[in-house]
């Protein structure tokens, strides 16, 4: 039996370890796409300039229905790795994903989006490109989407590079994964002048998934283990449930929801 | 120049807010401009404090900005401010903001006039923590859009800030999508979203409401970007040129409309509400 972890004790979470593992290879983007829909096929290219391959993305079949998949993928080994930026995507990889969360309301498929990022790149050609338009954008039209859309950040959710596909109707995130505003080694070389103390930085900056569930940014917590394939077929029936649920709504009461959602905070 | 009306003229009322920020630096006093260099005397850069030599505008505090550029204003949420700040070093830094600029937050936000035309608009201030996006910065810039909608009226932001508040964590960052959805409203209303860029404007705002505008204007040589120039030099390891990330780059690469001087950008912002107005648009 697969059950969401509905609270963690205190005493239970190092922000540190947790931190470590989020940027372990404990979950493969390739992986949790076959994991959780059948008959993948990835969809390639922004339309504007190019293809940014550290966003993977397409369409197939969870539990027969048809859904939009889009994540941000770290690489495998060194060369892939190299080539993705360790899962920093370029401003032609936000516009891809825009894409693609566009066509999906288009023909009314839900969406699910698959985050690990250390955060958007810092780069010369990202930043002539657009990086912060980019990312601008993906939040505003996703403010739009008129389907449901589910995110999980099963690694590292790094700042804005994260939200940019994690605006999203339910947040999910992996036991062992982080979101914040920074990593929390720029956290401590900016509030004590020293990247070293980042285990301190991240025991303050309640990164963990049992921080931001009781701050109501996320909404599930994911627990791991050895056996992905049951992993993801707990997952698999949460997120058919949950679609099956909000597809009871208008398009119209999906975006309300939605932007009421952040509207809280 | 019918336009350029009366209203948008600096009058003396307007000047005297600027006047109480002026008299800190003595007119005697020379200045580098931190874009060309120039050695300017504080008196030449006049009430627009503008470089002669480049025209960069120097930056300003949001009550100073408002003198120059705005008329008739009445002020929103002028209290609201955050009241959990147990964060370390946070209730110090912003006790020191608030007595420097004589502010609650990071933004001005209000409903007035700009070259007589009815806007709601948006101040950031730079100098209250690096106009950084706290939760009560969001919260007011999407009152400020909320407003607008409800009242039909354009939002004008001028944007000036540093990015996220690292102190609030994580709450900052939904401050970017819980103002985006407030835009995404007003947009739907048919409603003109006008953003002008001022030095600097990087990080999370960039990466939200500043680049979401119908029409996007700049201040000459504003420092415009997503990731922190440093950051990006130790990332590839290689020199970035002199411009990057200034507003003439951003109009060559596409993400800018115009650059507007100082002098000029009231008329300009005037110009523009007033071909988006419904009776305009009847005609
Ligand atoms: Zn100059």
């Amino acid at each position: 039996m697969f059950d969401f972890i509905k609270t963690m004790f205190q005493k239970d979470v190092n922000p540190a370890e947790i931190v470590k593992k989020s940027r372990e290879d404990r979950f493969m983007a390739r992986e949790l796409i076959n994991g959780l829909v059948s008959d993948f096929v990835e969809l390639h290219g922004d339309r504007l300039s190019s293809d940014d391959s550290s966003v993977i993305g397409g369409i197939g079949r969870l539990k027969g229905r048809p859904v939009t998949i889009i994540a941000i993928d770290k690489g495998t080994d060194i060369q892939d790795k190299i080539s993705k930026r360790n899962g920093s995507p370029e401003p032609w990889g936000y516009r891809k994903a825009q894409r693609l969360m566009k066509q999906a309301a288009k023909f009314n498929r839900p969406i699910i989006t698959l985050i690990n990022t250390p955060g958007a790149f810092p780069g010369k050609d990202a930043e002539a490109q657009g990086q912060g338009e980019a990312i601008a954008n993906s939040i505003l039209e996703s403010m739009k989407l008129t389907v449901p859309m589910i995110a999980i950040i099963y690694g590292e959710g790094g700042s804005g590079g994260a939200l940019a596909l994690a605006t999203a109707d339910q947040i999910w995130m992996f036991e062992n994964a982080t979101y914040s505003i920074l990593s929390p080694e720029g956290f401590a070389s900016i509030l004590w002048k020293d990247a070293k103390r980042s285990d301190e930085a991240a025991a303050i900056m309640g990164i963990t998934p049992s921080d931001l569930l009781e701050k109501h940014v996320i909404d599930q917590i994911i627990p791991e283990g050895r056996h992905h394939a049951k992993i993801f077929e707990g997952m698999q029936d949460k997120l058919d449930e949950e679609f099956k649920q909000m597809q009871q709504m208008s398009g119209e009461e999906i975006v309300a929801a939605r932007r009421a959602r952040y509207r809280a905070f | 120049m019918e336009l350029f009306s009366s209203d948008n003229k600096v009058d003396n009322t307007k000047i005297k807010v600027t006047d109480a920020v002026r008299d800190r630096i003595p007119d005697g006093l020379f200045l580098a401009c931190p874009y060309c260099g120039t050695q300017i005397y504080n008196k030449q850069l006049g009430d627009y404090r503008v470089c002669p030599e480049c025209n960069y505008g120097f930056r300003l505090q949001a009550r100073e900005r408002l003198g120059l550029f705005a008329t008739d204003f009445v002020e929103f949420d002028a209290d609201l401010t955050i009241d959990q700040t147990d964060f370390p070093g946070y209730q110090g830094k912003l006790d020191r903001a608030k007595k420097q600029t004589n502010m609650n937050e990071s933004v001005l936000t209000g409903s007035g006039k700009i070259a007589g035309e009815e806007v709601d608009l948006g101040i950031m201030d730079s100098y209250f923590m690096m106009g950084s996006l706290g939760s009560k910065t969001g919260e007011k810039i999407t009152r400020l859009f909320e407003h607008a909608t409800a009242n039909q009226l354009p939002v004008v932001m001028f944007t000036a800030s540093g990015g996220a508040r690292m102190q609030e964590g994580i709450n900052s960052l939904m401050q970017m999508a819980k103002i985006s959805g407030a835009v995404a409203t007003h947009q739907e209303a048919g409603l003109l979203y006008l953003v002008v860029l001022t030095d600097p404007t990087t990080g999370g705002v960039t990466a939200s409401f500043a680049m979401q505008g119908d029409v996007t204007l700049a201040e000459p040589h504003a420092l415009v970007g997503f990731a922190g120039a440093r950051v990006i030099e130790s990332t590839i390891h290689e020199k970035l040129p002199k411009d990057f990330q200034r507003a003439e780059t951003l109009l060559k690469n596409g993400f800018v409309d115009k650059i507007v001087p100082r002098q000029n950008m009231a008329e300009m912002i005037g110009k523009i509400v007033s071909m988006h107005k419904q009776e305009v648009a009847d005609v």
